[in-house]
């Protein structure tokens, strides 16, 4: 039995349940190692750590840093294994492995994936990566085109690489696998480019294919079967990934699958969330759309789905329910409830039974004007006709805009102080001054957004939300969206990075600032903490602003254009004069 | 006044200097999406450019880019070229020169079965092919239309990105039987209709009333970079002059005209 009782959480004594909870951490061993992006299978970002607390954050000191050569958006979180960090770049997809036993961690080796430089004009949104993944000696990466590879922990030598997706049909790979009982989990992204969907599971040791579930399209192919139990009837039905949409437009439907994965290992089920259907305009396709802008609860050894929700059917705002899922147990209303926690980018978070699919319940964390609440007898969200896009027609106003009240930025969750910590951004959006757009040579007239900072006139917020209370325990505004993810540690520090290049450490409890240090570019990645060879606590960060909202600057977009990064262009005229480019690894630790 | 003589002036210094030397002139194109332009030189907008360079004496180069999502930044954006030989009139994020053609979305259809018009009754039961754009919310103004008139159930949309131009794509698809009709973008569908091996009409296809407000039709004109005014006034004397060079061109490549009788 490890020290990961208490990270858990919560919960009942009981033998039964506490080794439950430990093999929930089966894979993040409490050595201080940080093994997989979210740090564990539950997606907590928590880290038993303690040596850095409330009263000496104020001294942590630059230990040692490491420039990646690339200065495209670094969304990455660094893993720790065996003495090692590995880090992935944004394209063209370094691979580094560092040695934290030598002073100054010195290269051990570099892999460099020869990836194809025509994903880059694929790519959506800057060119980011969220991380490599680990098991049993081996390294896997995913490429922006669409490649996954297994690496040699000890060498970097290449022992398989599969390619899953086709360029030249837009789909490219940006999110960190996930290795579940010797399965590689990986999905697509592209959705905007008429993608079809998937998540896709290859055999560790071989990289040969186990099983496919795609988003949309029959349910053999979903692969829905007689183990399928939706909670809700209306996601109850045969082939409705078919139904649910006129005809042909499932085939180009979207609901990539590009956020992260959480396992529960007691129950045996994998979460993850689907994207927005695409690539038709609303009106063209008519229907929910499933299984887009939803979640599925999936056998992690065959693939079988097991229950669905759908965050928001038929979505007419470009919310990809994406967003990652946080495994806690919970007591409410008296008794422990085995939960996941969720911040749509729709605005609510959720607190859904991971058993059943039940919504338990959805509460506003932004503001918003695209819908007025979910409906939790039936789970259906109560749209806002006044908000909903039409061609040719202005609307202003609409909350959240279409990167959601959270985009990809993964919160944290402490189990000893039972919050949510949640990087976000506050930003609406008009919409419907069509201007003339051109694309492989085809004009259109596009709906020409424009985000702006919502009520309050901030555009990023970092909020602690007291799940059971339904209700933020406390928040800080920030200038510009917060990009980068939550970092929880059991000394009650909380760690997270500003797109205008602070890294802050604030008190779980409170709030209140402990410390911060100026990067020399922006912070959108994944904090991360973890014990060195020499037994001292460390937190690991890269530095290297970019992805949606920060394209500005790392894809040199025309401030002038409004427009710019899909109506960020807008919203983000002054970061040029808060940041720069960067990639660079920024470590921490006490005196 | 004033102002136009000075970039007058700059842009006979700037062919003065590039004499000097040897003038190039630094074209932006697709390197795989005809009619307009491919590696191989063998769209209108590779003859367009040829002419062009012959009227400024320059040498043409080539700057190749796929003309996706953020084609204008990283092409001129980045300084790697200096023209585009066909964008909208409107497009704002270059400045365009006067406009040299205006097409027209319009109807693809076999001619033995024409289906050309919104008001076919056999529209609603006709298997469709739009272009899909590519871009969130966003779809042609013709797929617009088609959604207006509540035509959803049998449209097909064919992504920008697979094997060869959508528009190509679409045209096979229906010279072999799997679509009945297809609303697209009209120099794209002119010139692969005549391609077909088949007879096939091409229409001007006007709005519905639903659509109002949806424009079909788009005036096309050469970009530079923004504010780049002295090439983009050696550019317009040169499409005024060469004017019916240009009409040849389009003509031999089936672009159907709304600015032509």
């Amino acid at each position: 039995m490890r020290t990961t009782v208490n990270r858990v959480g919560n919960v009942l004594a009981g033998a039964l349940l506490v080794l439950a909870a430990a093999s929930a951490r089966a894979d993040a061993p409490a050595n201080g190692e940080w093994p997989m992006a979210a740090g564990d299978y539950a997606n907590t970002r928590f880290s038993p750590l303690d040596q850095v607390n409330r009263g000496n954050a104020k001294n942590l000191k630059l230990a040692f840093s490491f420039s990646t050569n690339t200065l495209k958006g670094m969304e990455a979180a660094p893993l720790v294994v065996n003495g090692t960090m590995y880090i992935v770049t944004p394209f063209p997809n370094f691979v580094y492995a560092l040695d934290l036993t030598k002073p100054g961690a010195n290269v051990k080796w570099k892999f460099d994936p020869k990836v194809s430089p025509a994903s880059q004009g694929v790519a959506c949104c800057d060119v980011v990566n969220r991380g490599v993944a680990f098991a049993d000696g081996r390294v896997f990466v995913a490429t922006l085109d669409a490649q996954v590879i297994a690496l040699d922990a000890a060498n970097g030598q290449e022992i398989w690489r599969r390619k899953l997706g086709e360029i030249k049909n837009g789909e490219t790979i940006t999110m960190s696998p996930l290795v579940v009982k010797g399965k590689v989990l990986v999905g697509n992204a592209g959705g905007e480019m008429g993608v079809r969907g998937w998540l896709t599971a290859l055999d560790a040791g071989s990289g040969n294919i186990a099983w496919r579930a795609y988003s949309t399209g029959p349910d053999k192919d979903v692969l829905i079967g007689p183990n399928f139990k939706p909670f809700y009837a209306k996601d109850r039905g045969t082939d409705l990934g078919v139904k649910t949409w006129p005809p042909e437009a499932w085939k180009l439907g979207g609901g990539t699958v590009w956020g992260f994965i959480s396992y529960d290992p007691e129950l045996d089920l994998i979460y993850y969330g689907t994207a927005n259907p695409g690539p038709w305009n609303p009106e063209q396709r008519p229907g929910d759309n499933k299984w887009t802008s939803g979640i599925f609860a999936r056998d992690p050894a065959t693939g079988d789905a097991r229950w669905y929700y759908q965050w928001s059917p038929h979505d007419l705002h470009d919310y990809d329910g994406i967003n990652e899922n946080v495994l806690a147990d919970l007591d409410i209303k008296g008794s422990t409830r085995k939960v996941l926690m969720h911040a749509d980018r729709n605005g609510y978070v959720y607190v859904v039974d991971r058993t059943t699919g039940e919504v338990l319940s959805a509460d506003p964390y932004h503001a918003i004007t695209t819908s007025e609440g979910v409906d939790l007898s039936n789970g259906v969200l109560k749209y806002n006709p006044d908000k909903e896009p039409r061609a040719g027609k202005v609307i202003h106003d609409i909350c959240p805009g279409s990167a959601g009240g959270k985009d990809w930025q993964p919160m944290a969750w402490s189990p000893r102080t039972k919050m949510l910590y949640i990087p976000h951004q506050n930003i609406c959006q008009d919409a419907g001054t069509y201007e003339v757009s051109y694309i492989a040579g085809t004009p259109y007239v596009g709906a020409d957004l424009k985000m702006k900072a919502g009520p309050g006139g901030f555009r990023g917020e970092f909020a602690a939300w007291d799940p059971v209370a339904k209700r933020k325990a406390w928040s800080l505004k920030e200038k510009f969206p917060v990009w980068s993810g939550a970092l929880a540690t059991a000394g009650d520090v909380v760690f997270y990075g500003t797109m205008d290049g602070y890294f802050k450490a604030v008190d779980a409890k409170t709030g209140d600032a402990l410390w911060q240090f100026q990067t020399d570019s922006g912070v959108i990645s994944q904090p991360v903490s973890y014990k060195g060879p020499d037994g001292k606590q460390y937190i690991a960060v890269l530095s290297g602003v970019g992805g949606w909202a920060g394209a500005v600057v790392s894809g040199d977009l025309d401030i002038r254009d409004g427009n710019a990064a899909n109506g960020w262009g807008n919203a983000m005229r002054d970061l040029p004069q808060y940041t720069k480019k960067g990639g660079t690894l920024y470590v921490f630790t006490l005196p | 006044m004033c102002s136009r003589f000075l970039s007058a002036l700059a842009a006979f210094l700037t062919i003065a200097a590039a004499h000097a030397e040897e003038r190039v002139l630094r074209v932006c194109a697709d390197p795989d999406n005809l009619p307009y332009s491919n590696e191989r030189g063998e769209g209108f907008e590779n003859r367009i450019a040829q002419m062009l360079a012959g009227e400024l004496h320059a040498r043409l180069q080539y700057e190749w880019a796929p003309t996706l999502r953020g084609f204008v930044r990283k092409t001129i954006g980045q300084g790697l070229c200096d023209v585009f030989i066909g964008v909208p009139a409107r497009f704002e994020r270059v400045t365009t020169t006067r406009p040299y053609y205006r097409s027209s979305y319009v109807f693809v259809s076999r001619a033995s079965t024409p289906i050309a018009s919104f008001d076919d009754p056999a529209l609603s039961r006709a298997r469709v092919g739009v272009q899909l754009v590519g871009n969130d919310l966003a779809a042609t103004p013709a797929a617009f239309a088609l959604a207006a008139r509540g035509v959803t159930d049998r449209v097909q949309g064919f992504p920008m990105m697979g094997d060869g131009p959508a528009a190509q794509r679409i045209v096979h698809a229906l010279a072999e039987g799997r679509l009945d009709t297809a609303l697209v973008w009209g120099p794209q569908a002119g010139y692969f209709a005549a391609h077909a091996g088949q007879p096939l009409r091409v229409s001007i296809a006007v709005p519905p009333p639903e659509a109002a407000g949806m424009p079909f039709e788009f005036a096309i004109a050469m970009g530079v970079k923004r504010g780049n005014r002295a090439l983009r006034d050696e550019l317009d004397a040169a499409i005024e002059k060469r004017r019916a060079e240009i009409d040849t061109i389009l003509a031999s490549y089936n672009v159907p005209r709304t600015d032509k009788p």
